[in-house]
């Protein structure tokens, strides 16, 4: 990571801040490899790693059959065996066929082998609705998986995160699963110049702000963000707090920017029942019931298999309006003005 | 095709089938235009190159028996019956569509059909044939269950799981495998140690051809022989449909794994161009007679356009239906 550019000006997108992050760690570990569904020839269902396969080769850019369970359970294996694997499923949808070797195998082994083993599997997966690919592709299962003690479950959000996290995820002895929203490919930005690591432990706060804290991930982080803009116009300042990793959850900032402005509400691409939005408001609840002045929101996606046609996946999804909906909701029972 | 084949080709029937591959290549083409004009979103995986298997097998296919497809499924859809208004709308994301906007192209459905989709997990399909098939067997019914899948959809659990219940339990399954050589980017042979799909099937102990699904006739016999014996208690068979896909995987596919030089060869052996060339040698069809078909063709996806277009969204205030079952009228 020493030798990432100190250029103030670098703009890159989210894609190629994986893709560098995946060289990087290529480059730096011979143990390191990556392996998934047409990672290698295709250059990756969403081009994350394109070209790799010319830089490293086929031994360390590992085309695998359509075997979900298959070349997840073997991410675990070689990991068990002394490789520090990469392994790629293309999305999260997918996962569901290698969900046994993920729930059974890597979150237990440690646990139930007495501390004997560890898995330091890296899975990356991309996750996430919005693009009209109907129900089966449109899961946000991310925070499902935050349902399972042994993983850990890190949602890059930002550039820097994108670029960084994975160094993170490799040095954790433990399985790591990354999630990359797939709407966040595109989205380009600056790395924080002279910034050479990010830690798998705490959330961030991504605007301060003073009446309520907006607490998102992924591609939500923007949803809330912009809902923020909006609020502010009418002079409520929205603090938008960026989980990043959402098992284990850094409660003490959630608990912190709770207490300071009072109000909260959880925005989440997931389901709303058992979902992260209420494992968090949970927290709040339990932690800073008496401190709040209102009760806790949350937006998430509607109780629905996400929808194809626009305008229903649109009406699905959390949105900035819905977000600055429920904020009104939320100053209304806490303000009398 | 053999000879004996073609002594039995009528034109009538040599007509029938090419004018089912042509209502799906032009379908399918319009699709593609559709998808840059932005009409048409989400993922999309065209048909073109691949039309005899679907047209030879729903030749033979009946309307009581079960049909469950993939996310590449027009082309099922299609020559099944349901009719190109219902279809088009529904990559329109219309209320008129046969899944009433909320599947899109992957996720075609139509029951009084028995067609089940449009399913976009890889291999998801399989079982739910296998249980198909199950009710038909324990209801004393003679329907057979016909899956479609790809070759890719080998490699999963679910299809080797799949074909081992099936035949265990002896059920009334065609498995038809549409072999086009790659999944995704990956080659056959870069993902299967045996390559021989049928090799897999026999180990389950059950009756396997190849067929060359390039030759229409040769997939609507070879499916015409396997249901015969499976609607017999026969048990469940498989075909491997050798094909080829002469469109990307999907509208986001640069194609970086295979050459012009293979697709174009492929092209010269193309479904529509070999039975077209054969119906006119054999003195079955004229060159006017192949245009007319291409002109109804293209007229009736004009008017599934024109209907997807003019067709209403479903109201937003519907958005949360159907998650539970409701009785639709
Ligand atoms: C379980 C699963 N894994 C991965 C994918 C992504 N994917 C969609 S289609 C496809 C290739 C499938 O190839 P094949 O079965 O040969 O069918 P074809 O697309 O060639 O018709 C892949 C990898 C998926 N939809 N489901």
């Amino acid at each position: 990571m020493q030798n990432l550019s100190p250029d103030p000006a670098v703009r890159i997108t989210y894609r190629d801040a994986v893709r560098e992050a995946l060289r990087d760690a290529l480059r730096g570990n011979p143990l390191v490899f990556l392996m998934g569904e047409d990672v290698g020839c295709y250059g990756g269902s969403y081009a994350v790693s394109k070209g790799l396969l010319e830089e490293f080769g086929p031994e360390r850019i590992r085309d695998t059959p359509l075997s979900e369970s298959a070349f997840v359970g073997a991410g675990i294996g070689a990991a068990l065996g002394g490789l520090r694997p990469i392994v790629e499923v293309m999305t999260v949808n997918f996962s569901l066929l290698a969900l046994d070797q993920i729930m059974n195998n890597a979150a237990t082994l440690s646990h139930m082998s007495g501390g004997q083993l560890s898995v330091p599997v890296v899975i990356r997966l991309a996750t996430g609705a919005g693009r009209q690919l109907g129900a089966q592709h449109s899961h946000s299962l991310e925070g499902w998986y935050a349902h399972i003690p042994g993983l850990r479950i890190a949602v890059p959000a930002t550039i820097d995160d994108a670029r960084l996290m994975l160094a993170a995820a490799l040095a954790s002895p433990d399985p790591v699963l990354l999630f990359e929203h797939l709407y966040l490919y595109n989205m380009e930005g600056e790395l924080t110049p002279g910034l050479a690591s990010v830690d798998l432990d705490h959330a961030a706060i991504r605007r301060p702000g003073t009446d309520v804290t907006l607490v998102s991930y992924g591609w939500s982080l923007y949803k809330a963000l912009t809902a923020a803009e909006a609020l502010s116009k009418e002079g409520i300042e929205a603090e938008v707090l960026d989980l990043r990793i959402l098992r284990p959850l850094d409660e003490a900032t959630i608990i912190a920017s709770v207490r300071k402005t009072r109000r909260a509400v959880i925005v989440d691409e997931g389901w709303r029942s058992g979902s992260l939005a209420a494992e968090v408001t949970t927290r709040i609840v339990e932690q800073a019931f008496y401190e709040l002045d209102a009760p806790v929101a949350r937006v998430c996606t509607a109780e629905v298999p996400v929808p194809y046609a626009k305008h229903l996946e649109d009406a699905a999804l959390p949105s900035p309006a819905r977000i600055v909906a429920a904020v009104h909701s939320l100053i209304g029972a806490g303000r009398s003005d | 095709m053999s000879t004996a084949a073609e002594a039995s080709v009528s034109r009538e029937h040599g007509l029938e089938l090419l004018r089912a591959m042509l209502r799906i290549r032009s379908f399918e083409d319009r699709c593609y235009r559709l998808y840059g004009e932005m009409k048409i979103r989400g993922f999309l995986h065209l048909y073109n190159g691949e039309e005899a298997v679907a047209a030879g097998a729903m030749q033979v296919l009946e309307p009581a028996d079960a049909i469950v497809s993939t996310y590449r499924e027009h082309g099922h859809a299609i020559a099944r019956g349901i009719s190109m208004n219902k279809v088009m709308a529904e990559l329109y994301g219309k209320q008129t569509g046969c899944s009433r906007g909320r599947g899109g192209s992957m996720h075609l459905f139509d029951a009084s059909k028995r067609f089940y989709g449009g399913n976009a997990i890889v291999a998801g399909g399989l079982p739910v044939a296998v249980g198909l098939a199950l009710a038909e067997k324990l209801q004393h019914r003679r329907a057979v269950a016909a899956c479609f899948f790809g070759e890719g959809a080998v490699a999963e659990g679910e299809f080797h799981e799949s074909l081992n219940l099936a035949s265990l339990w002896r059920l009334p399954v065609l498995f038809l495998c549409e072999n086009n050589l790659y999944a995704m980017g990956t080659a056959l042979d870069r993902a299967q140690a045996e390559t021989d799909i049928t090799t897999k099937a026999r180990a389950y102990r059950m009756e396997a051809t190849a067929v060359d699904g390039m030759d229409v006739f040769a997939v609507e016999a070879a499916v015409r022989g396997a249901v015969e014996k499976i609607r017999n208690g026969g048990g469940p068979a498989l075909l491997e449909m050798r094909t080829y896909r002469f469109r990307a995987h999907s509208m986001f596919d640069p194609q970086l794994y295979r050459d012009k030089a293979e697709i174009e060869a492929w092209q010269k052996k193309g479904p529509i161009i070999t039975l077209t060339s054969r119906l006119k040698s054999l003195g079955l069809m004229t060159e006017e007679d192949y245009q007319r078909l291409e002109r109804e063709a293209r007229a009736e996806v004009d008017a599934a356009v024109e209907f997807a277009e003019s067709s209403p969204w479903e109201p937003t205030s519907d958005l949360e239906r159907f998650v539970y079952a409701e009785s639709v009228a």
